[in-house]
Parts: C-alpha cells; sequence; structure tokens
C-alpha cells in the first residue's frame, strides 16, 4: 500500500492537489493511504521550500505546483 | 515551538500560491572567499531579496530539496573561486539554468580577500543586482 502525503497549510491549489491525488487514486485503483500534512513543523521535516508538495512513501515527488490527476496517475502507475 | 520559531519556520516556506521563491546556492567553502559567499547569501536572506538554500542538500538529492529548486523563480549561486563547486555541484544534479556570480570575476582572490562587511556588502550588491534582473 503506498502512503501519500499532500504538504500545504491548507489554501485553495492545496485543496486541489488533494482532489487530484484523490481522482487519481480512484481511477488507477491503488490501495493508498492519504494523508494532508498542515502543521509547518511537519512540513519543514521534508526540506520542502514551497507548498503544495506531494509525498509518496516518504519520498517528495514534487514542490511548489498542482500536479493534474493524469500527472500523478503517470506517477504511481 | 515558540511562537517566535512558528513565525520564522512559516517564513521559510512558500505556499504556491504566492511568488516563487529566488533561490541563493552560495559554495560556502573553507577559504575566505568560501565564507564571503556564505555570509552574502545569509545577508540577501535577511533582506528578502532571495532565499538561502542547502547546497549539500542538492549534492545530497534530498527530494524535498531538489523538488523546491525544480520550482524555483530564479536560481543564484555563488562561487568564491575558480573551481565552481557551487555550480558544478547544480549542473550535476540537472539544473542548469542558473545565475553564476563568481567571487573571483569581481576581484576578490582566494587566500587574499579579507572577510569584512565591505566585501559582504559589495557580495550583496552583486547578487542582489542579478536577483532583480
Amino acid at each position: 500500500m503506498k502512503k501519500i502525503q499532500i504538504l500545504g497549510t491548507g489554501c485553495p491549489k492545496c485543496k486541489l492537489l488533494m482532489a487530484n491525488v484523490e481522482a487519481a487514486v480512484k481511477a488507477l485503483g491503488t490501495e493508498a493511504t492519504i494523508e494532508k500534512v498542515e502543521k509547518i513543523q511537519d512540513i519543514m521535516k521534508f526540506a520542502v521550500m514551497t507548498t503544495p508538495a506531494l509525498v509518496v512513501d516518504g519520498q517528495v515527488k514534487s514542490a511548489g505546483k498542482v500536479l493534474s490527476a493524469d500527472d500523478i496517475k503517470k506517477m504511481l502507475a | 515551538m515558540t511562537k517566535a520559531k512558528q513565525n520564522a519556520a512559516q517564513k521559510q516556506v512558500t505556499c504556491a500560491c504566492e511568488t516563487a521563491p529566488k533561490l541563493i546556492f552560495p559554495c560556502s567553502g573553507s577559504s575566505d572567499v568560501g565564507e564571503l559567499a556564505d555570509r552574502a547569501a545569509r545577508m540577501l536572506t535577511k533582506t528578502g531579496a532571495g532565499r538561502m538554500y542547502c547546497l549539500a542538500g542538492i549534492g545530497g538529492r534530498v527530494s524535498g530539496i531538489m523538488e523546491s529548486t525544480k520550482s524555483a523563480a530564479k536560481i543564484l549561486v555563488i562561487d568564491g573561486c575558480p573551481h565552481d563547486c557551487a555550480g558544478n555541484t547544480l549542473r550535476q544534479a540537472g539544473f542548469n539554468k542558473f545565475e553564476h556570480l563568481r567571487l573571483c570575476d569581481i576581484g576578490m582572490a582566494k587566500g587574499r580577500s579579507e572577510v569584512c562587511d565591505v566585501s559582504i556588502q559589495k557580495v550583496v550588491e552583486k547578487g542582489r543586482a542579478i536577483l532583480e534582473g
């Protein structure tokens, strides 16, 4: 099972990334846990300078941009 | 975490709703010019011209640092000497588009450059001009 984390303090772009992740996971039928990380001190543990950021199994896959559901599907496939 | 530390932490992370950050990578080498590069980068960060980021994180391929660097609005690399360690570190990690300030090109020779406020300010002014250009 994949562990997916969305890093962001709760702005509209962070929420959009969350929705795109949920859509991608649903479309692929992938087993995954999706977690929103909103506390700034928890976000900083990933050493990112920009949010929203997408983390899959502990690895930051993107930062500072909202990936589309299609981009996320390619990443997870 | 204290309130002050939380505020400082908040400033470290930029939401993409804001403008992408301008990142600064000094070589931070052990020589006089390495120290000048490092201290100028810290001063540029304090004054808001850009944000110093961890060159070691690029060398170590830390995923958060790599991905944040990809999303930077501009990258300024400050190298102290002609070895260009910082620039080469960025290039080897796949970052070829960056502005390069070499202290040896502005009259600061390795081993013969005093680390003082005047010298730091000279580097800061050059760096700021590049970041704002």
